[in-house]
């Protein structure tokens, strides 16, 4: 077992950074790009409050459609609008958005490359104590298999409406995952986003920590705490899951001594999947996978089951040194 | 007592209903060549949608241009039940969308005619379809798309009857009534069979019209396989002004070729050479051999 000694909260120090919910920059942007776009317009299945989606509607009744508590219907009228020339946004809680209309995810976005837009709310273990059935952990593994699928996870606010911006001028489908739990920000005000692309967020030639979604902050708290202890972690952003920048994946396998992943999301299928399914053909390096590991999360709130899973700074520094232990 | 307007009127379309019949029989004969060809298909809904099919493409009811495929404003043709290939993509053919030489490479390894549509392979298709339910969706949302863009196509979905057992037709449904999309219309083939068994025998349909006018359709059922009553109702869309159309095509399942007509094996029935030259005599196809 570990002998980590106990971790010190990188920012202990300084004030509390400022947390937010990405949904709020998700909604900002996408009337936004309403505003300048005729061709945008949303689609969602009654929950228009979780969706953020009260103003757009005030705003833009006209490309507002709500249809009612029917994910599969949902999918296919985003694919008909997109037939239709418009740019759907097509939003709901991305437990049922997926899960419920995977086949038309598969055919009607996938197969017929629509370029329609899905905003997956709430993901991962966000609805916490709700349970199983409303937590959305397995639509990493589920969409990125999907040919022609983009899948975005953003990390931070800023981030997020860049994705959705990106996502305005990218043709074909995408799956974007906009997180409801509260993170702190972690790019610069200027990001870009660019699909394919992960950010370096920080430089190290030790160990590469690759995370997304709520899960970068986390893997920077953690580089942090490794630094702490003469540790150098590089940290990458994955936000862009498929496509995934094989380069910088590739590049940290042979300029570090392994990587560790992390994800709010079954460790099974999602980023650690992908980023193993790429370094066993090309170049095999100790890996850590973390996320939750094949099983239904128990009672809880979103907080609680993260820490209960490891899906922590202190979880991410552990797996870590376990695994620079070992690749001595 | 007609006057001679009229007269002439009623013979045009007398005229244009014999013609499309006979076109109708082409993509029959047409789909049940591809369908030997590739020994795979699926005859019976091939046969009973060929009449509908050949009206909307051939009777120019559709505002289409073949050569223009993707042109923006013109009418969207899903085909819901995708699995009826062979007669679509001979209707698409027929009306130029690609060569008819193409017809004959129907499944052949790397053929843009898969067994099932795919839009980004073949012109004319609006949407990839197979597995069921899938088109009305779309259709829906290809509906409200006119509407956000004050554009004035139609959307003309075809389902089978079978397919209507699959609870996104009825989503779709009530999205469509909820909007009031009247341009926006469903056929319905109702030729009362589905891949196992009767419709009625498997998850009884009936009654249908009602089910569709619950749902906020204004609904007729004609004769799927004449093309008079076909052409008529096309010509005189919306059914009613504020409501998504609903046409329940009565139609007989492997219609136009005895051994097949009514008869669920024949849904994905494969006929033989000799089965074909029956089925050519009985179509009123000369085969030139």
């Amino acid at each position: 077992m570990s002998t980590t000694p106990p971790l010190q909260s990188p920012i202990a120090n300084s004030a509390p950074a400022r947390l937010f919910d990405c949904r709020e920059a998700y909604a900002q942007a996408l009337e936004a790009m309403a505003e300048s776009d005729q061709r945008v317009c949303a689609v969602v299945n009654d929950s228009v409050s979780s969706a953020k989606l009260k103003n757009f509607a005030a705003r833009f009744p006209a490309r507002f459609v709500n249809v009612g508590i029917a994910e599969q219907n949902m999918i296919g009228v985003g694919a008909g609008l997109a037939n239709g020339g418009m740019v759907p946004y097509v939003c709901g809680a991305s437990c049922f958005l997926t899960a419920r209309a995977m086949e038309q995810l598969k055919v009607d976005l996938g197969y017929s490359n629509s370029n329609v837009k899905l905003c997956g709310m709430s993901p991962g273990m966000a609805y916490g104590q709700l349970g199983p059935t409303h937590h959305s952990i397995e639509d990493l593994a589920w969409t990125r298999i999907i040919p022609n699928l983009s899948v975005v996870v953003p990390a931070d606010p800023l981030e997020t409406a860049a994705a959705m911006r990106y996502s305005l001028e990218h043709v074909g489908p995408m799956y974007l995952r906009i997180s409801r739990m509260p993170v702190r920000e972690v790019h610069a005000k200027d990001f870009q986003f660019t699909l394919g692309k992960a950010p370096v967020l920080r430089e190290g030639d030790d160990v590469t920590l690759m995370a997304n979604g709520v899960m970068v902050s986390r893997a920077l708290d953690a580089a942090e705490s490794l630094a702490g202890i003469g540790i150098h972690a590089r940290v990458l952003n994955m936000s862009s899951m498929k496509p995934m920048d094989a380069d910088a994946v590739l590049h940290a396998a042979r300029t570090t001594r392994g990587i560790v992943t992390a994800e709010e999301a079954l460790a099974a299928g999602g980023l650690g999947g992908a980023v193993a399914e790429l370094l066993a053909v090309h170049h095999p390096a100790p890996m850590r996978i973390l996320g939750v590991p094949g099983v239904f999360a128990p009672t809880g709130s979103a907080e609680f089951l993260l820490q209960h899973f490891g899906l922590t700074a202190e979880g991410i520094h552990n797996a870590a040194l376990d695994l620079l232990r070992e690749s001595k | 007592m007609s006057d001679a307007g009229n007269l002439t009127s009623e013979h045009r379309l007398a005229e244009k209903a014999q013609w499309l019949q006979h076109q109708a029989n082409l993509i029959r004969f047409s789909a049940m060549t591809m369908t030997n060809h590739s020994g795979l298909g699926h005859t019976g809904g091939d046969l009973s949608s060929s009449d509908i099919l050949a009206t909307l493409y051939l009777g120019d009811v559709l505002r289409l241009d073949p050569a223009n495929p993707a042109w923006p404003q013109r009418d969207r043709f899903i085909m819901s039940k995708g699995h009826c290939s062979g007669a679509f993509y001979s209707t698409l053919a027929f009306k130029g969308f690609f060569p008819r030489q193409m017809l004959s490479t129907f499944m052949d390894p790397l053929s843009k005619l898969n067994g099932h549509p795919d839009r980004n392979k073949l012109p004319g298709v609006e949407a990839n379809t197979g597995p069921l339910g899938h088109g009305l969706p779309i259709g829906v949302g290809a509906a409200l798309a006119a509407r956000m863009r004050n554009e004035s196509w139609r959307v003309f979905v075809l389902t089978g009857d079978g397919e209507l057992q699959e609870g996104s037709n009825w989503e779709a449904a009530m999205t469509a009534q909820q909007y009031g999309l009247d341009n926006l219309v469903v056929i319905v083939d109702r030729n009362r069979i589905q891949q196992g068994d009767f419709t009625e025998k498997t998850i009884r349909m009936d009654p249908l019209a009602p089910k569709w006018a619950a749902f906020g359709f204004a609904v007729v059922e004609i004769d799927g396989h004449d093309h008079a009553a076909l052409l008529e109702r096309f010509s005189n869309l919306p059914l009613e002004p504020g409501k998504p159309s609903c046409i329940i095509a009565n139609t007989i399942k492997g219609k136009g070729v005895s051994f097949a007509e009514n008869k669920p094996a024949w849904h994905h029935g494969v006929p033989t050479r000799e089965q074909l030259a029956i089925a050519a005599a009985e179509l009123g196809i000369e085969v030139n051999r």
